[in-house]
């Protein structure tokens, strides 16, 4: 995977991760081209699309469009699981996620999707063990902040 | 200084911000904030204020001030502080930033760190992107980790791995032994991952490793569906095919459990087909014997019929970069692909319509074309272009008859005319010309479409070409193939002059139709000709008006050479190489002859070479004037230059193309004399504004009583277009006597060199 997106219907960018380097300009223009494509692109299309000499996976949910960039020879049909199975960890973790939870919460998001793929590849395929790590991490969070300032659980 | 807003307040406030510039309002009101704080140096807010950053960054506002907090942050003790340094650093300081190497240092002590979820962090950093010589450094950590019992980091130094190997593949070496252990553990992981790297001893024990996944039992965390971990065997499958791509031995090892993946794996959901697809890829690509070969294509074929369009169309995707290799086995799945052509869906369509091309061939092109026609009818015009251009192409390789050849470019040029490509109006010229029997039956119905519609201008600039060709067959009414139709020169000419005059056509068109005209001009109705072309010689447009003077010009001054000007044009062979000057002509005679059962070449024509064609069918009065109609329409005279003594010298002319300021003459010298003329030479000067290149003769002798000649040639370049004058010397021996004699030559003709 070269990067995936999630974005609004307005056209808002709700996450962003890259795996392969690119200055900052050519990222927003990506960004922006890729997001008015697809936010053209009719319910009745095929959830794949050439793009610059790379594939294109997106799904929607709800009210989010997850969009992945794939290689030529990467498997799409696989890709729409990796996403599945990352809206499934979301859903697990936020309780019925919804786009205000990701939102309010992005730097969650990111850490989860950090746990769940590792240089564009998925690390780690249990769904339990992914929440479990996560689940670890942010008990440690939790214990250090709490131990060091009384009154602010959240120190974000 | 108050605490700093906490990150959600931040993103509740901008988000009540209605329009843009309140937005940037708050936000640089914010960063200014955040600036000031970061100058304090403040430890327990750093982290809350780089999150806010981060947030405000991916709004798409700059924040590289916020690198070097990033950096301290992931310094920290805190594994909090950690934990969104790493993040910023993953989102702001890719290896292009100067600052990225920074981390090194600090990313080799968590790598080492007592705690697993620091390590996984510095792994997972590392892992998406760490430079070059990041991963130099790092590798021996990697490494390390790489043995650890710790299955959670394991699966992570994994992948990492695999990044530091791509960023620099030299290292492959370092993680060769500890990747051989990986694989005989019996877990589920994505150690797996790791020996994609080019062992194939490995094979069996991936195959191994796959035959567990399918047979094994459920295990409810990994699976999707009820497969059991999908996205392994996808991986394994994947790694399956690049172990066997060259390599005989891997790829006979892998066979089996290739087939068995095929015929066991559930389709009815998504992920099923996914792992089928993958295996499907990996067949084709490594050398699978033929019958897993069909099995795969079999597997496309019945994807074709998924209701899934998502699946249609990786199927169809697929079958594409098949075809030309297993074009049996394609075939055999053509309707369903032809069915295609109908789906909603504009990528499905546009692969159909590729594979459809792909798979026309001698024995489907009627039913075949037929579908084509109707999709064409009714597609998007984005296709058009190109399924006319394919249409054309399969037409040309596989048409069955010449009339339906005419009659399928007929159907094209109306229905989606206006989309062609600009070169197929040559090549259908050039294709009309040689089917020779076909020129009445095709005139009749490009006439007859014109009628209907001139707003296509492909078919308008064929049919008028056709007309001024073939004008009178049309009037003849000779057609065989269908009913001929009655129609009058002056109907005809109606019709092209309307073409002249409608505002839909193009100044192309114009100039076709205008030269049509002209061309009609060989049989009656002249005065109306005349008058219509001489009405054209104000036009505004430069090429119409050039070519209105000049067939002005060809009805007064020359109407004796107008007759064969305007003849039919001959058969225009295509040749394979380039440049006009190249095209072979066969002769210049009123019904050309019938092509020496040459079947038009299947190589598509470069568009300029039967272009000069046309530029010789309509400018072959203008430069070019005379003397390249091999056919030895020669129209300047010959002179005699020089007469004395028994010796005569004849001069032949031709003017030069493509070059018209250059004159060729060929000089004849014969000798009446009883004794021959030997050691012949012939000398010219030319005054100053010419220039003369004198090539070799044939021999130096020249036979006595006319019984043979010397020819010499001549080039003049004239380019002032001045009266043609050349001094002459001659020397020779005559009846063992030097004879020497100087001339001028003075009677050109003016046709050689005006």
């Amino acid at each position: 995977m070269q990067f995936m997106l999630l974005f609004s219907r307005q056209g808002k960018l709700r996450l962003q991760k890259w795996y392969v380097p690119q200055a900052d300009k050519e990222k927003k223009k990506i960004t922006r081209e890729l997001v008015q494509t697809v936010l053209a692109r009719k319910p009745k299309m095929c959830s794949f699309l050439e793009w610059r000499d790379l594939k294109v996976v997106y799904k929607r949910y709800a009210s989010l469009y997850f969009c992945c960039a794939i290689e030529d020879q990467d498997n799409e049909l696989i890709t729409l699981e990796i996403i599945h199975r990352y809206v499934e960890l979301l859903d697990k973790y936020f309780g019925s996620v919804c786009e205000l939870d990701i939102i309010f919460n992005f730097e969650k998001a990111y850490f989860i999707l950090d746990e769940f793929l590792l240089g564009g590849e998925a690390q780690e395929t249990s769904k339990k063990n992914v929440l479990k790590a996560i689940e670890q991490a942010d008990l440690l969070q939790e214990s250090e902040t709490t131990f060091a300032s009384s009154c602010v659980k959240l120190i974000l | 200084m108050p605490a700093p807003i906490r990150l959600r307040e931040l993103i509740r406030t901008i988000r009540t911000a209605r329009t843009q510039a309140e937005e940037r309002e708050m936000i640089q009101k914010e960063c200014a904030a955040i600036r000031s704080s970061f100058r304090e140096e403040d430890n327990t807010y750093r982290c809350r204020n780089v999150a806010k950053l981060l947030y405000m960054h991916m709004l798409g506002y700059p924040a590289h001030f916020g690198q070097l907090e990033c950096l301290k942050l992931i310094a920290s003790q805190k594994f909090t502080d950690k934990r969104i340094g790493y993040l910023g650093a993953m989102l702001l300081l890719d290896e292009r930033q100067d600052v990225h190497l920074l981390m090194t240092n600090c990313i080799k002590n968590d790598l080492n760190h007592s705690t697993q979820y620091v390590q996984g962090l510095a792994l997972c950093t590392l892992g998406c992107m760490g430079s070059s010589e990041m991963c130099r450094d790092l590798a021996g950590e990697v490494e390390k980790l790489l043995k650890t019992s710790n299955s959670y980091l394991r699966k992570k130094a994994a992948l990492c791995a695999v990044h530091v190997i791509r960023k620099v593949p030299e290292l492959m070496e370092m993680f060769l032994p500890a990747t051989k252990n990986l694989l005989s553990e019996k877990n589920h992981g994505k150690e797996a991952e790791l020996c994609g790297l080019l062992y194939p001893a490995l094979v069996p024990q991936l195959v191994r490793i796959l035959k567990n996944l399918i047979m094994s039992g459920y295990s409810p965390e990994h699976d999707v569906s009820g497969i059991s971990d999908p996205f392994l065997q996808v991986r394994i499958l994947r790694l399956l095919r690049i172990l066997g791509r060259s390599d005989d031995d891997s790829s006979e090892a892998m066979n089996d459990i290739l087939a068995q993946v095929a015929t066991n794996t559930e389709t009815s959901k998504n992920v099923g087909n996914a792992i089928l697809y993958e295996t499907v890829l990996t067949i084709m690509d490594i050398k699978s014997e033929s019958g897993l070969r069909v099995l795969a294509i079999n597997i496309l074929g019945r994807f074709l019929l998924n209701n899934d369009k998502n699946i249609r169309y990786v199927a169809l995707t697929s079958l594409l970069k098949t075809v030309q290799t297993d074009h049996n086995a394609v075939q055999r799945h053509r309707s369903t692909i032809v069915d295609c052509l109908k789906d909603l869906d504009v990528s499905i369509k546009r692969r159909a319509m590729e594979l459809s091309f792909a798979l026309v061939n001698g024995n489907n092109i009627r039913g075949m074309m037929k579908e084509l026609l109707y999709f064409l009818d009714s597609c998007d015009p984005e296709f058009k272009a190109d399924c006319a251009s394919g249409v054309f192409l399969a037409a040309e390789k596989y048409a069955p008859s010449k009339r339906w050849h005419i009659d399928t470019i007929m159907r094209v040029l109306t229905t989606a005319g206006s989309y062609v490509r600009d070169d197929s109006v040559p090549n259908l010229i050039q294709l009309i010309t040689n089917s020779v029997e076909m020129h009445a039956y095709t005139v009749q119905r490009l006439y007859k479409a014109l009628l209907d519609d001139i707003s296509q201008q492909p078919l308008v600039q064929v049919s008028s070409w056709c007309i001024g060709e073939y004008g009178d067959l049309l009037v003849s009414g000779q057609c065989e193939e269908e009913e001929p139709i009655q129609v009058t020169e002056d109907e005809v000419l109606d019709v092209l002059e309307g073409l002249l005059l409608s505002n839909l056509s193009t100044p192309v068109t114009r100039g076709y139709s205008l030269t049509a005209i002209m061309k009609l001009s060989t049989r009656e109705i002249l005065n109306r000709i005349k008058k219509v072309v001489s009405v054209y010689g104000s036009s505004i447009d430069v090429e119409l008006q050039q070519r209105a003077v000049e067939y002005n010009a060809l009805f007064k001054k020359y109407d004796h050479m107008r007759p064969a000007l305007l003849e039919r044009m001959p058969i225009m062979e295509k040749t394979a190489s380039n440049g006009p000057t190249e095209i072979v002509q066969t002769n210049g005679e009123t019904e050309p002859s019938v092509p020496d059962t040459k079947h038009p070449p299947l190589v598509t024509q470069p568009a300029n070479q039967v272009r000069a064609c046309d530029v010789w069918t309509y400018h072959c009065w203008g430069y070019i004037c005379v003397n390249e109609l091999h056919s030895g329409l020669l129209v300047i005279p010959p002179m005699t230059a020089y007469n004395k003594n028994g010796l005569k010298i004849e001069f032949t002319f031709e003017r030069a193309n493509p070059n018209p300021n250059i004159a060729v003459i060929t000089i004849h010298a014969t000798n009446t004399t009883e004794a021959d003329m030997t050691e012949f030479v012939f000398q010219a000067a030319v005054p100053k504004t010419f220039q003369l290149q004198l090539l070799s003769p044939s021999s130096n002798i020249v036979p006595a009583l006319n019984q043979g000649s010397i020819t010499q040639i001549i080039r003049v370049l004239n380019p002032q277009k001045q009266q043609l004058r050349m001094r002459v010397k001659l020397t020779y021996t005559h009846k063992g006597l030097p004879v020497q004699d100087l001339a001028e030559v003075n009677n050109f003709p003016p046709q050689s060199w005006q």
